[in-house]
Parts: structure tokens; C-alpha cells; sequence
């Protein structure tokens, strides 16, 4: 079976921990994506895995063998990298090809199988040329064909959009996850983008200094993030985190001070079981309805900025206390700056986040 | 159209960067010409018949250029200067003689061309060691290994002269191609060592990935990829060996004499004084070789280094 394990995974260099305690499985057919700001420790597990650096602590175990002391032309791991890697001095033809040379396959079934993945990423036409004579598209499509030209026991990409332009990134998000479809193999997907994850992936391991933040599906870690980083990392624009200073819950309703006015809040029944003090509110930009009058349910702020985005339009609006708050509304509700909002915020969309952060939720 | 006839020459032109007008052209070749004149002068004197040498005021060209040049500036061009490099009467009125010249061209081509490929060939893979499996120390180990060129010839040929006498070195072939492979190899490491450091390390990544050995990613990743360094380094190490003097002069033997030594000695010995246009026609021998291959490798040498691998 095509899977990949992590079993508390660490890697060190020298006194500095890159990867911590990482445990992670990906099942066969299934696309996990490593997300997370730079320097979190993406790359570095992608390269544990892949080999290309060893563990300091910890097992990987692919396809169920323990992986830990083979070298990576043992492993059976197909790559794509960041800046796709292609032999320089190689035709396309011959670089999608290297990886067959080693599995002692004839020089027919070799030019059978190039044109075969040629032909599902559209790279017929440029087989005879060299990387430097290509496009930055073409380029991405060859390093995924060198990839998916043998059977591996999975898949490994390192930011795999990165390099291209905002057009051909969507083209290829849907190319890479139709042919990822069709494979049935574990994936793991490296990304700093959070769009790329949450359309690529059928899980997403949020990372943050070398930790494994959470674990879920594109929609449990935008619904349900388990704590303030997270809620801040996913979703554009971001979360608005506001802190709170908590007095009493009763009734569903959160009794609150927020940037320095007393609101009373309806929030998640769990938040009764916190002591009384500091809390984080987060609600997203587009949990928050405008109203015409304020009450105490609701947060009153001024517009400063006004983005419109198109079908909608972001909001920049500042509590009298000077917390910042971001709205989205649709296009259709005209706010002027300086303009006094009353904004309600979507009770089943409002996040409480305890003193360290973590998400209180029943 | 001159473009054209460079293009069909091998010659590429980088894209994006404007050419030169007519006028700066013309002042780089009035330039290179000036340069290159003592180098032409040494040719011309080559083909000059054995008296014009030391005319003065001196004769200047083989042609009188459709009368453009006055005729007292004008030689009668003879190739007899070559024969007698090979063959020449060593007295007087004595008969024609080989003079072992043939003999003296082998030397050079043979021990320079030895010693550079094998400097390479030792030198690169010195040089891929120490790009890729640093040592604890890397840099004091390059930096000692430079130490090794930074005396003159003159300072260590003693100590060198002891050792070759004393384990049977001296005057054979084996001997100094050895010394001119140590002499090479510090270069060859240095360059090669720094034309690996450029290459992406996400290449050989990939290679190893698609089930490479070590052995496999050097052979077929690298090496393709630094064709330029090594043909740069080669030339580089070719020219500084084809001249080396000193240590041909004290180190090798009869058999084993190269040119610059047997020149020397075919100018400055018979006691007629020195023969110029026999030196003139050595010497325009002599440049033949490192000129053609320097010709036939430039494509490498003005290749540069980037490759496109990655753009960062």
C-alpha cells in the first residue's frame, strides 16, 4: 500500500530543532499539504521523508517499511521540487525518462512510458528540447511527468506552484490534483499558500516552528481552527483577533469587555467552563453583519479604508479603543469612510480563544 | 552580415545586450592590433628571408599591399626558416642535420597534454569532494593546497632537483609530467571546486530521488553540467604548462627536452650568434597547437558558467 507515517518525527541541526515530534500519516489516494509560514519546518519534513535529510529522532515509515537508514534512491519516492530540478543537460525526453533507467526497463517500454505522461501533461511538442528552451509552465509540467513516468511508492511536492504566475496556477492546481486523482497514491504537498492547500488537499497539517499545529480536512481547519494561529494563518483576509477581558456566561451569551466597551456576545457553550479573564474573540471579516443600530451585542467602529474587491469589499474599521477590525460586505452595501458602523458578529461563527490560545469549543 | 559570418563561426551573442556600433569596433580592433603586433612581428620574421631579420630600417610585410607600401618595407616571404627548424647543416659547410626538433614537438605535446588531463581528471573529483563532502577544515585544506603555487619555480627547484635525483626521476618523462600534475592540480581544484559550488544542489537532489548512487548523480549530473569549467580549465592549464621553462630546463633530459627548452638551445649554441629568423620560425610553430585548441574549445570558454538550471 502506497501510505506514509511519521512517528514522532524530529529533526535537529546542531542546536536547532527544524521539526518537532511530528506525527503524521497519509493514507493511500489521499493529498496532505504542509502549510505554513516560512521557516515552520515544511520543507525540512518533506526532505525527511524524501530522505534528503536524515532524522534525529523518530521513524518514517513508508509504504510500511521503516524508511529511517535507507538512502533516498532506495526509498522509491517520487519529488517535484520547488524550482523543478531538471538536468540541465537532458532533453525533456530524457529527463522524464532518468528515472526509468534505474528500474531495468527496455528502451521501448522507456519511450512508450515518456509519451504516455507526455501526453497527459500536454508536453508532446517540447520532448526534444532542452530545460533552458521551455516555459516556466512547461517546466512545471516536466518535473511532474518525471514524477508520475515510474510507480512510486508516493509523492513528494516542495511548493510546487510557486514559480508560476497567478493565471497559470489555477490552471495547474486542477492539473496536478486530476492527475494525483487518478494515481491513488499518498501525497504530500508542501505550500506557504493557503489557497493551493485548501483546493489541493484532502487534509491539512497547519505548521508553526517546527509543530504540527492541527490536522484536518480544508473545511474543519477554516470552520473549526484549534487555536488563535491557526484562525489567524487560514482564510483572507484574516480572522480579526480581538482580546477580551471575560466577566460572566450565562445563556449562551458571553459577558465581555472588548477593546474597552462591555459587550454581551453569544458564543459557544463551552466557554462556560472558563474561569473569568483574558480571552481571544476571533470572527472572520465575513461573519459580521452592519446594523443600523447599535445595542450591546454588537461592536461600533469607524471606516477608515475601504478596498473594494469586486464582488465584495473590504472594510478597515477602528473600535474607539483602537482595536482594528476587518469587514467584508458585498458589494451592494455602500459604507463611506469615517462612516459609524454597529457591527454583529455571527454567533455561530464566533471563536473564543483561552489565555493560551487554544480554541474553547463543545 | 558581419554578425552572420561570427553566427556561422560558433560565435553567440547574448540576448538582451545591445552591440557595439561601427565606431567603438573600430577602436577595439586599432587596440587588439597594437596588441598583437609583437606577436604578428614575430610571425612576419618567420617568412622572412634569413638576411632581413636584423634590416634596418626593418622590412614590415609580405606584400606590398597593390603597391600601398614602398617597396623597401617589403620582404620576399620563404618558407626555408621551417625546413631548417627539423633540418639544418650545424657547421659551415657541413651537410643538412636533424635537429631533433620533430622529437622536442612530442615532448611538449605529449607531457603538457598528459599532465593536464591528468590534473584534471584528479583535480575534478578532488574538487567535487571538497565542494560536496566538506571536511571539517575545508578551507584550510584549499588554502594549503594553494600554498603550493604561491612560491616561485626558482625558490623550490632545488629541493625538487634533490628529490628527482635521488629516486631516478630526473630527465624522464614520468617525472615531469608528475611535477606538472602537482603543479596543475591547485588550479584545477580551485577552479573546478568553484564551478561545482554553483551547480543547483536540487538537481543531484532529484537524481538521488529518482534512484541515482553518488557515483551515477557525479557522472551524469555534474559533470554534463560543468563541460565549461572544464574546457576553461583545461585551456588555462594547458598554456601555463606549454610555457613552463624552468622546470623543463633543470628536470628533463635529452630524450625527454621540451620546446622552450630546445630552443634555448638551438638559438644560443654553434657560436654564429642568434639565428632570429630560426627562433621566429620556432616560436610561430610552437603557438600552432595551444592556438587550435584554444580555437576549437572557445565555444565552452565563452560559454560562462549559468546554465539556466535555476533562476533565483
Amino acid at each position: 500500500m502506497s501510505t506514509i507515517e511519521l512517528r514522532k518525527v524530529t529533526k535537529r541541526f546542531g542546536s536547532f530543532t527544524a521539526v518537532k515530534d511530528v506525527d503524521l500519516s497519509v493514507a493511500a489516494g489521499e493529498v496532505v499539504c504542509l502549510l505554513g509560514p516560512s521557516g515552520c519546518g515544511k520543507t525540512t519534513t518533506l526532505r525527511v521523508i524524501a530522505g534528503l535529510e536524515r532524522v534525529t529522532d523518530g521513524e518514517i515509515v513508508v509504504a510500511g517499511k521503516v524508511m529511517n537508514n535507507l538512502p533516498p534512491e532506495k526509498r522509491d519516492i517520487a519529488m517535484v521540487f520547488q524550482f523543478y530540478a531538471l538536468y540541465p543537460s537532458a532533453s525533456i525526453a530524457e529527463n522524464i525518462a532518468f528515472p526509468l533507467y534505474h528500474d531495468g526497463i527496455s528502451g521501448a517500454e522507456r519511450t512508450a512510458r515518456v509519451n504516455r505522461v507526455a501526453a497527459i501533461l500536454h508536453l508532446e511538442h517540447v520532448l526534444d528540447r532542452l530545460p533552458n528552451q521551455i516555459s516556466e509552465g512547461e517546466k512545471q509540467r516536466a518535473a511532474m511527468a518525471r514524477a508520475i513516468v515510474r510507480d512510486p511508492n508516493c509523492f513528494l511536492f516542495d511548493e510546487p506552484l510557486s514559480r508560476l504566475d497567478v493565471e497559470l496556477r489555477q490552471t495547474m492546481r486542477g492539473q496536478i490534483k486530476e492527475v494525483l486523482q487518478g494515481l491513488s497514491k499518498a501525497t504530500v504537498i508542501v505550500t506557504h499558500d493557503q489557497l493551493e492547500a485548501l483546493t489541493m488537499a484532502n487534509r491539512i497539517a497547519i505548521m508553526k516552528d517546527g509543530l504540527i499545529e492541527q490536522v484536518g480536512s480544508p473545511h474543519e481547519v477554516f470552520a473549526k481552527p484549534a487555536n488563535a494561529f491557526v484562525a489567524s494563518f487560514i482564510g483572507t483576509p484574516q480572522m480579526n483577533l480581538l482580546e477580551a477581558d471575560l466577566k460572566t456566561f450565562a445563556d449562551g451569551t458571553a459577558d465581555m469587555t472588548v477593546a474597552g466597551t462591555s459587550l454581551a456576545i453569544r458564543t459557544d457553550a463551552a466557554v462556560a467552563r472558563l474561569q473569568p479573564g483574558k480571552v481571544t474573540i476571533g470572527v472572520r471579516p465575513r461573519a459580521f453583519t452592519p446594523t443600523d443600530t447599535g445595542d450591546r451585542g454588537t461592536i461600533s467602529a469607524r471606516a477608515e479604508l475601504i478596498e473594494p474587491m469586486g464582488a465584495e469589499t473590504l472594510i478597515h474599521a477602528r473600535t474607539a479603543a483602537g482595536a482594528d477590525i476587518r469587514v467584508v460586505v458585498t458589494r451592494s452595501q455602500r459604507v463611506k469612510v469615517g462612516e459609524a458602523l454597529n457591527l454583529r458578529p455571527d454567533p455561530r461563527q464566533t471563536h473564543v480563544f483561552d489565555g493560551a490560545g487554544k480554541a474553547v469549543r463543545s | 552580415m558581419a554578425e552572420s559570418i561570427l553566427g556561422k563561426l560558433g560565435f553567440r551573442r547574448a540576448s538582451g545586450v545591445d552591440e557595439a556600433g561601427w565606431g567603438r569596433t573600430l577602436a577595439v580592433a586599432v587596440v587588439a592590433f597594437i596588441y598583437f603586433l609583437p606577436v604578428l612581428f614575430i610571425i612576419f620574421t618567420a617568412f622572412k628571408p634569413q638576411g632581413d631579420a636584423l634590416l634596418v630600417p626593418p622590412t614590415l610585410s609580405p606584400t606590398s599591399l597593390f603597391g600601398l607600401i614602398p617597396d623597401h618595407f617589403v620582404f620576399k616571404p620563404t618558407l626555408e626558416n621551417f625546413g631548417s627548424v627539423f633540418s639544418r647543416s650545424m657547421t659551415p659547410d657541413g651537410a643538412p642535420e636533424a635537429t631533433g626538433f620533430d622529437r622536442y614537438f612530442f615532448n611538449s605535446i605529449f607531457i603538457a597534454s598528459a599532465s593536464v588531463l591528468l590534473a584534471l581528471v584528479i583535480g575534478t573529483l578532488a574538487a567535487f569532494g571538497f565542494s560536496r563532502y566538506p571536511l571539517k577544515g575545508n578551507d584550510t585544506y584549499l588554502f594549503i593546497i594553494l600554498t603550493t603555487r604561491m612560491l616561485p619555480a626558482i625558490v623550490v627547484i632545488i629541493p625538487v632537483i634533490l628529490m628527482f635525483r635521488v629516486v631516478g626521476l630526473s630527465g624522464s618523462y614520468l617525472g615531469i609530467i608528475m611535477l606538472y600534475t602537482a603543479f596543475n592540480l591547485a588550479f584545477t581544484i580551485w577552479m573546478m571546486k568553484s564551478f561545482f559550488d554553483e551547480l543547483s544542489p536540487d538537481v543531484e537532489d532529484a537524481a538521488r530521488i529518482d534512484g541515482s548512487s553518488g557515483m551515477r548523480v557525479f557522472f551524469k549530473i555534474c559533470l554534463p553540467q560543468v563541460i565549461a569549467g572544464l574546457a576553461a580549465t583545461f585551456v588555462f592549464g594547458l598554456i601555463l604548462t606549454w610555457n613552463e621553462f624552468l622546470f623543463a630546463l633543470l628536470l628533463s633530459g635529452p630524450d625527454t627536452r621540451t620546446v622552450p627548452v630546445a630552443m634555448n638551445q638551438a638559438v644560443s649554441s654553434g657560436g654564429r650568434g642568434t639565428d632570429w629568423t630560426l627562433l621566429a620560425a620556432i616560436e610561430t610553430l610552437f603557438l600552432v597547437p595551444v592556438f587550435l585548441v584554444t580555437f576549437f574549445l572557445q565555444n565552452h570558454l565563452l560559454r560562462g558558467v549559468t546554465f539556466g538550471t535555476v533562476k533565483r
